[in-house]
């Protein structure tokens, strides 16, 4: 999708919620306005917006307790932010008062839908144990988006050929390292077609020497014009296959922008220290 | 002594037929108020881990006075007050009074007795499950009578499957004190026929075969089930 990759240097992190409104862009991926979440009396999210049109890859880094976690798993809707709005190609994710400073899902339906649009990578992997690669990535589509099992079959097998998996199709998650596990977790993903990938610090968990294989291929995804958002401590990765990069610091963003600018020419006293630790 | 195995045939005079028919009640009630009783569990431990505050608060009073008090007391109040109870509600409604089976009875009991130890056990083993998987399901847009079913309750069959086979094996046993509300059970009926007969020694020991003989192949069912169930977990 070249001409996805060609709007990525116009299209902006938006600040402001009007902005996304622009008639010229064509509808947003997802956008995030303006959420805050608390936890108890703690702001994690203090007023964040965030637009991914279509090919984008935007990373978002910073230190533990930022809150780029949160921020992601606000996106799902497995974290409920306190205010403020998310909306998936255009359709705001409804919510209800739930209590004094609290909120819930207002509309289960729509959620799952939306959810089903949105293949979430998790730190941890979160492969279902009691099911094989080839059942994991089945799972979702066959029970969930209601297509044939053998059709799913024929799309999982060649998902784990991709990643590398087929030959481990039929083994359970627990007999394989984690970094097998991890692209197995993107494999699941991947099979209900999502319009945008969500990767909550994929290689947080794994071992040093593990990391490079999935970051082969999230690359590859990131390279073939897949809208993804990526929560992660790689830096050279994120400046490798980033389009924007997203620096949080105590739930603000601090400074976001293109790679290069970020990392070489860092306008914030917060980002320049936080780049300068990492390396 | 000399023991007359003709005693045990299956057609009369020998007592053979009395047991075997007593055993095939004592396994209608036992499965019966096994199956009753993981219902009750499971949704007794759902309801304690996600329900509100009233029915948490009611669960922990029904697992906690079912455990405490005696099951023979049990029982007998649950047969002899809950068939009385019903029939005041149904007069109350101008309904005629019904006369209770005593299957149904005998499985209504032993099913909310087995329903509160299951509670606990199945809710030790929901906690079991790794809250990420659970998680993974909600991230992929399960509702969650599908993520129960498929994902929540097959994972944690592993943690919960010694729990649950103690309590068949309980289920199958506690079946015996129904004999105190004359119902004709196995031991019931081993008593009868050693009454009549005076092969009390023969007779319960017959007996003690039969329950030996459906623990030893509960366990290779239990078995089995458990290798299936823990398909996905390395060898310890």
């Amino acid at each position: 999708m070249p001409e996805n990759r060609a709007m990525n240097a116009d299209t902006r992190l938006c600040l402001d919620s009007e902005r996304s409104q622009d008639a010229e862009h064509q509808v947003a991926a997802i956008e995030v306005v303006d959420i805050h979440k608390y936890f108890g009396p703690l702001e994690v999210l203090k007023g964040i917006s965030l637009t991914a049109h279509d090919g984008d890859v935007i990373a978002i880094i910073g230190a533990s307790g930022s809150g780029k976690s949160t921020l992601l798993r606000c996106i799902n809707m497995l974290e409920i932010p306190s205010s403020g709005a998310v909306r998936v190609r255009g359709e705001e994710i409804a919510l209800k008062p739930d209590g004094p400073g609290r909120r819930m899902i207002a509309d289960r339906r729509q959620i799952q839908r939306i959810r089903t649009r949105l293949g979430m990578v998790f730190q941890s992997f979160n492969l279902w144990q009691h099911m094989t690669l080839r059942e994991n990535v089945i799972e979702v589509p066959v029970q969930v988006l209601g297509q044939s099992r053998k059709a799913a079959i024929e799309a999982a097998d060649s998902l784990l050929e991709r990643v590398g998996l087929y030959e481990k199709r039929d083994v359970y998650p627990a007999f394989l390292s984690g970094g097998q596990q991890q692209r197995a977790a993107i494999a699941r993903a991947l099979a209900i077609k999502p319009d945008v990938m969500l990767f909550d610090e994929p290689t947080s968990a794994l071992d040093p020497e593990l990391v490079g294989e999935v970051l082969t291929v999230i690359g590859d995804l990131a390279r073939e014009g897949r809208t993804m958002i990526l929560v992660t401590h790689e830096m050279g990765f994120a400046r490798d296959v980033a389009s924007r990069v997203v620096f949080l610091h105590q739930g603000v963003v601090e400074e976001a922008g293109d790679p290069v600018t970020i990392f070489s020419a860092p306008r914030s006293e917060r980002l320049r220290k936080f780049v300068g630790s990492i390396r | 002594m000399r023991i007359d195995w003709a005693l045990l045939a299956i057609s009369p005079p020998g007592w053979g037929g009395l047991l075997l028919r007593g055993l095939v009640t004592t396994l209608e009630i036992a499965v019966g108020g096994y199956l009753l009783g993981l219902l009750i569990g499971i949704g007794g431990a759902f309801g304690k881990l996600y329900g509100g505050a009233v029915s948490r608060d009611l669960l922990e009073c029904y697992t906690t006075i079912v455990r405490a008090v005696p099951e023979l007391v049990l029982i007998v109040l649950i047969y002899y007050a809950g068939t009385d109870l019903l029939n005041r509600v149904m007069a109350a409604l101008g309904y005629a009074a019904v006369n209770i089976n005593g299957l149904a009875a005998g499985i209504l009991v032993i099913g909310v007795v087995q329903g509160a130890y299951s509670t606990e056990v199945l809710r030790g083993a929901i906690r079991a499950v790794p809250y990420g998987e659970i998680e993974a399901a909600r991230a992929f847009g399960m509702p969650s009578a599908l993520a129960l079913r498929r994902i929540t309750l097959p994972a944690m069959i592993p943690h919960a499957i010694s729990g649950l086979a103690n309590l068949w094996m309980i289920a199958t046993k506690d079946t015996a004190l129904l004999a105190v509300v004359g119902f004709t059970e196995l031991t019931m009926a081993t008593r009868e026929a050693g009454g009549a007969t005076k092969a009390y020694f023969l007779f319960f020991c017959a007996a003690g075969m039969l329950y030996l003989l459906v623990t030893l192949i509960s366990n290779q069912v239990f078995n089995a089930i458990e290798r299936r169930a823990r398909r996905g977990m390395p060898k310890v």
